[in-house]
């Protein structure tokens, strides 16, 4: 049994956005910018493929600048809000401890050249308040920028009262929606989104290209320089066959978004209660208000590295916010940030389901993780001393 | 390439000499739940031949590889060679880790010495100090 639980990590393409890209690698390889026919009909490609993901977006295509992925279009959104707030003095920046980090070390880049951060503290549901943003607003900011959904947890951020804080304080807001984009509604002038990075290989696209929405007026700095592509802003020959299959996979996904929606987190409900029979476990993230796919908890007494290999070994491909899974000694800053302490937050183990999973696959699952977390805590000396009373439990 | 080899998988799947001594004449617990990795050796110890040997280790695939394997170059083995056993030797056994993971095989020399040093001071037995080194020294992050 081969059980995919990675679909935050990245996702099988699907059909049709393969398809969608064939032409575009077999007939149509010619370069946007050549005035050729060849060219030409790629160009007309790229005009349709953008008009598309800004009808989808809620915007319009000028507002579309194509980027190579999330990272690329989250760095774009934060140096460009910064060139424009320093320009009038304003070098004051306001997101989350618990954003990805190409938001963070992007904040980092800038604090060292003088920039104040402010890291809003994330409650232990994995949901920041409206009004913790309301309160860090100040004179001098320049820019707020809070994650859609959370890639780890899950947890969707209220977005829509934030935007509209930053609007009636005239700062600029920018949200990474690279968990969210083909998962939730996106409808960014509803929304009072200014800037906006999603990235096609989270909801069945091709990987390697992305989107960064930027409201019409708002002035993009280059990260790239060369050629006009993308309106100047972007160089970089465009890559038309990943466009096409990103404008296919995002229409196929939010043309099903309801009932995907509703399928996969009914799934992800049944996997919840299952994992939670497990004593001494705790879910990470408010239990409503996450993604439909993503499942999220922490296991007193066992690393996570060596549950990732253990589920390996039965077909369960999942992952971890333990340290030992991302070669550094600290365990995932997002499960620090709702307060778990380190010695548990190693013990974490991410689900993120897709609407290809059945319900057997998760029953599947529970049994596995059941009988993983069982064996490692029989020959974990941390277990022994908490069932002992040595120590106490953290999870109750 | 995987990230670990065959025989770091093998150990990781199939630990030897996995559990508990009751009344063990020595036992050594080093590392830190904070860091994500503690190990606990039990040894029996009879006329300075290591008779018996067990561990438990919380950590990754290559910290419970490393413990299994550093028990199995020890078993059978008078104390003095124990204590010679290098985290080097059980990376080497291994058929070597990867860099990030060096220190898993760090702690299990470390555990082991532990667990001997535990035995010489339950039965004062003199040693010489030199060769238990302070855990700060390790570069491990027990100490943070």
């Amino acid at each position: 049994m081969q059980i995919y639980l990675d679909n935050a990590a990245t996702t099988k393409m699907s059909k049709t956005a393969i398809n969608a890209m064939l032409p575009y690698m077999n007939g149509v390889y010619g370069n946007p910018s050549s005035l050729h026919s060849v060219g030409q009909r790629a160009n007309e490609a790229l005009a349709d493929a953008r008009e598309r993901v800004a009808k989808l977006l809620g915007c319009g295509a000028n507002e579309i600048t194509f980027t190579s992925g999330g990272s690329e279009a989250d760095n774009q959104a934060i140096v460009s809000a910064a060139r424009i707030g320093e320009k009038s003095g304003k070098k004051h920046i306001i997101s989350t401890a618990f954003e990805h980090h190409a938001v963070l070390h992007t904040l980092n880049k800038l604090a060292k050249e003088g920039f104040e951060i402010t890291l809003l503290d994330v409650h232990e549901n994995g949901i920041i308040l409206p009004e913790q943003v309301a309160d860090a607003i100040r004179e001098d900011t320049c820019l707020v920028t809070v994650m859609y959904a959370n890639n780890e947890i899950g947890t969707i951020q209220p977005i829509q009262e934030i935007g509209k804080i930053c609007h009636e304080k005239g700062v600029l807001f920018h949200t990474d929606a690279v968990q969210a984009a083909g998962h939730l509604h996106i409808h960014v002038k509803e929304q009072n989104i200014d800037m906006l990075s999603l990235s096609a290989h989270k909801f069945h696209g091709p990987k390697g290209i992305g989107v960064l929405y930027a409201r019409k007026g708002i002035r993009l700095s280059n990260l790239i320089e060369g050629g006009a592509q993308e309106r100047g802003k972007r160089a970089g020959t465009e890559n038309i066959p990943a466009i096409v299959g990103m404008a296919a996979a995002l229409e196929e996904a939010c043309g099903h978004i309801d009932e995907y929606a509703e399928k996969v987190t009914a799934l992800r409900d049944k996997l919840i209660a299952g994992l939670s029979e497990i004593p001494h476990s705790i879910l990470n993230g408010d239990a409503k208000r996450r993604l439909p796919g993503n499942v999220n908890f922490c296991f007193e007494g066992i690393e996570g590295e060596s549950l990732l290999l253990l589920l390996d070994d039965k077909g369960v491909y999942a992952s971890s916010g333990s340290a030992c899974t991302s070669g550094s000694l600290d365990p995932s800053h997002v499960l620090l940030a709702i307060g778990r302490v380190h010695d548990i937050a190693h013990g974490s183990l991410r689900l993120t389901l897709s609407d290809e999973n059945t319900e057997e696959e998760i029953e599947y699952t529970i049994g596995a993780v059941k009988e993983v977390v069982e064996y490692l805590r029989g020959i974990s000396p941390i277990w022994r001393d908490l069932v002992s009373g040595k120590k106490e439990f953290i999870i109750k | 390439m995987a990230l670990y080899s065959e025989k770091v998988m093998d150990h990781f799947r199939n630990p030897r000499n996995i559990g508990v001594i009751e009344n063990a004449d020595g036992i050594g617990e080093v590392g830190n739940a904070k860091c994500g990795d503690i190990m606990k050796i039990y040894l029996k110890i009879d006329n300075d031949i290591i008779s018996d040997v067990k561990f438990e280790t919380f950590g990754c695939g290559s910290a419970i590889a490393s413990s299994s394997m550093a028990t199995e170059l020890i078993k059978g083995k008078p104390l003095s060679e124990a204590l010679g056993l290098t985290n080097k030797a059980v990376a080497e056994a291994l058929d070597g880790l990867p860099a990030h993971k060096l220190h898993c095989s760090v702690l299990a020399e470390e555990a082991i010495k532990a667990a001997i040093k535990d035995y010489y001071d339950k039965n004062g037995i003199e040693y010489d100090h030199k060769q238990f080194p302070d855990c700060e020294s390790c570069g491990h992050c027990c100490g943070i």
